[in-house]
């Protein structure tokens, strides 16, 4: 139900993110989503990809600092409405959201949204008992990647 | 069957040692001959000294008592720096048998000098150095001490040789290859630099290796101040027992000072290195016990002998026995150096205390750097600190918090605002194993 999130931390500076991406690539490493949370000082680069162990490998013997951290997509309409019904259902039972993004999906105009909650598991029972479609990792690469 | 008895418990020691053992008074006969002569050598073949002397109006035979070392004048490290190479050799270079040099991170490194006598000299101490930590033939020691122009690699490995342990030159760095050398070849001692090995516990623990699980029972660690947090850690971390070496290339390099099983001070191999405290702001003498710089003369190097050496390092001694039973002074573990002090603002700040808030942020001590700026007129100290796993976090608002910890820590220790700066690893500077603390860039 969990999906694993490779976390990094970046300096902010320029060039410091083109680094770990271009290993990832140079690696054959696809990435499906990701987002960049940033301050004056530093950044952390987060990222969704099919091949996480390989990835968190490949990163931490080039010593950087990354971790995983386990995350929940939830498969929505992409329509208007389509995230706030997800929100609105969350803030109801009081799931707190450390963060989130959300990308569009290839296939029947879906879009998935990635989910930090502070209690995945809840977050998870709860969602899918008021008719979310959360997502399996598998599914979602499928939809993805095709 | 010397070599047999000294691996008993019974009391004995590795012949190397004896001199650790001399009562006081054949001690001081040693070690004033040595000092008349050393005074002498240098008088006759080194001109700085010479001429120092003759300003002074002091001659070698002035030399009559202990005591009288107080007379001649001291060196400092920009004399080594002036004479730049070779000023102060006393030898010819026939009789030089191996060069080293300092690391150098400002301006021209130091040269130092060895004649055949004085590597026989170096590799005695570090035989007693290793004795001291209860090493003995039997031992396989890994050697993590860079080998190259820095003395740590090369002198540990004679004296280890010496000692008869085996010796692994594995040298510093590929800390995955160091941990393959430690499990597979059933290493029971290490030496390396203290930052480095907690380092190399890191790694360890992320590979999944559990080192209190291994034969590795020593470490013998130097080249930097480290302080009591730090020793914890790694005897805790690797389940050994860790020991304090001193030592300086302006002297010999490792092997000047040594911790015992007792832990608790360093014994000085004093028949070698005479070593004296002086007042760092008037040079005067401090008797036995009170803090002050550590001065350092060379009683026996031929090719570079070295009077009254001003080592910057703050200790005192210690010359009440020691329960190891080794007659030869201690010395306090080193803190702090007295050039290592900055002022910033007015206030008087030691690396270590910046160490000493970091630790108990993080429980570790992870790599950083202090900058000094002047903007605007007004001093500015910046803290890079290296992201460790430990601490890094996916949630911004959890780095924050980090980054905001530590700085609250310094500045309740110092009294005074820093700008924290969390890093990314291996951004920060180290040159053989020795991190640089204090970079200084302030126009005066």
């Amino acid at each position: 139900m969990k999906l694993q999130q490779l976390s990094v931390f970046l300096e902010n500076r320029p060039g410091h993110l083109a680094a770990p991406l271009t290993l990832l690539a140079q690696e054959g490493i696809n990435i499906l989503s990701l987002s960049l949370a940033d301050t004056a000082q530093f950044g952390i680069l987060r990222m969704i990809v099919r091949d996480w162990e390989r990835a968190h490998a490949i990163l931490k013997n080039a010593e950087w600092v990354v971790n995983l951290t386990e995350v929940v997509a939830v498969d929505v309409q992409d329509r208007p409405g389509g995230l706030a019904e997800v929100l609105q259902s969350a803030g109801d039972v009081g799931l707190k959201i450390e963060y989130m993004y959300a990308f569009s999906m290839r296939r029947d105009q879906r879009a998935a949204l990635i989910f930090r909650f502070e209690d995945p598991d809840r977050a998870i029972a709860h969602l899918k008992a008021q008719g979310h479609h959360v997502i399996e990792a598998e599914e979602l690469f499928a939809a993805v990647e095709g | 069957m010397l070599v047999e008895r000294w691996n008993d418990a019974a009391g004995g020691f590795h012949p190397a040692s004896a001199a650790d053992y001399l009562p006081k008074g054949k001690l001081q006969e040693v070690q004033l001959r040595r000092l008349r002569a050393v005074v002498e050598r240098a008088y006759a073949n080194v001109a700085l000294v010479r001429e120092r002397m003759q300003a002074d109006g002091v001659r070698p035979d002035d030399i009559t008592q202990l005591s009288d070392i107080g007379r001649l004048p001291f060196t400092v490290k920009t004399d080594l720096r002036d004479t730049y190479p070779f000023g102060l050799f006393a030898s010819p270079m026939s009789e030089i048998v191996r060069l080293h040099a300092s690391s150098g991170t400002t301006g021209k490194p130091i040269v130092v000098a060895y004649t055949r006598e004085d590597l026989g000299v170096w590799a005695e101490v570090m035989t007693r150095t290793f004795a001291c930590c209860g090493l003995h033939r039997g031992d396989i020691l890994q050697n993590a001490f860079g080998y190259g122009l820095f003395t740590g690699g090369l002198g540990a490995h004679y004296g280890a040789e010496a000692l008869g342990a085996t010796v692994i030159p594995v040298s510093g760095g590929n800390t995955e290859r160091q941990l393959m050398v430690m499990q597979d070849f059933n290493v029971t001692a290490v030496c390396a630099t203290p930052s480095y090995f907690i380092h190399v516990i890191e790694r360890a623990t992320e590979m999944g290796i559990d080192l209190r699980t291994l034969p590795l029972h020593t470490g013998i660690f130097g080249a930097e101040p480290w302080s009591d947090v730090m020793r914890q850690r790694i005897e805790e971390g690797a389940g050994i027992k860790a020991y304090d070496i001193y030592g300086l290339s302006e002297i010999i390099g490792p092997g000047v000072a040594s911790e015992c099983e007792a832990q608790h001070g360093l014994h000085v191999f004093e028949d070698h290195f005479y070593p004296e405290i002086i007042d760092p702001e008037s040079g005067e003498p401090l008797p036995d016990g009170a803090e002050g710089e550590l001065v350092l003369t060379t009683l026996s190097k031929q090719a570079m002998p070295v009077i009254r050496y001003r080592t910057r390092d703050i200790t005192r001694i210690i010359a009440e026995p020691c329960r190891c039973g080794r007659s030869i002074r201690r010395i306090q573990r080193i803190g702090r150096r007295s050039d290592d002090m900055f002022i910033i603002r007015g206030v008087n700040v030691f690396p270590s205390q910046v160490e000493a808030a970091l630790l108990a942020v993080e429980g570790t001590l992870p790599h950083y750097q202090i900058i000094l700026t002047r903007q605007g007129g007004l001093d500015q100290m910046t803290v890079e600190v290296e992201v460790t796993p430990e601490v890094f976090s996916d949630k911004v608002r959890a780095l924050e918090d980090v980054r905001t910890k530590i700085a609250k820590a310094i500045e309740h220790i110092l009294g005074i605002r820093v700008t924290l700066r969390l890093v990314e690893p291996r951004t920060i500077a180290r040159s053989e194993g020795k991190a640089r603390r204090v970079i200084d860039q302030r126009e005066i």
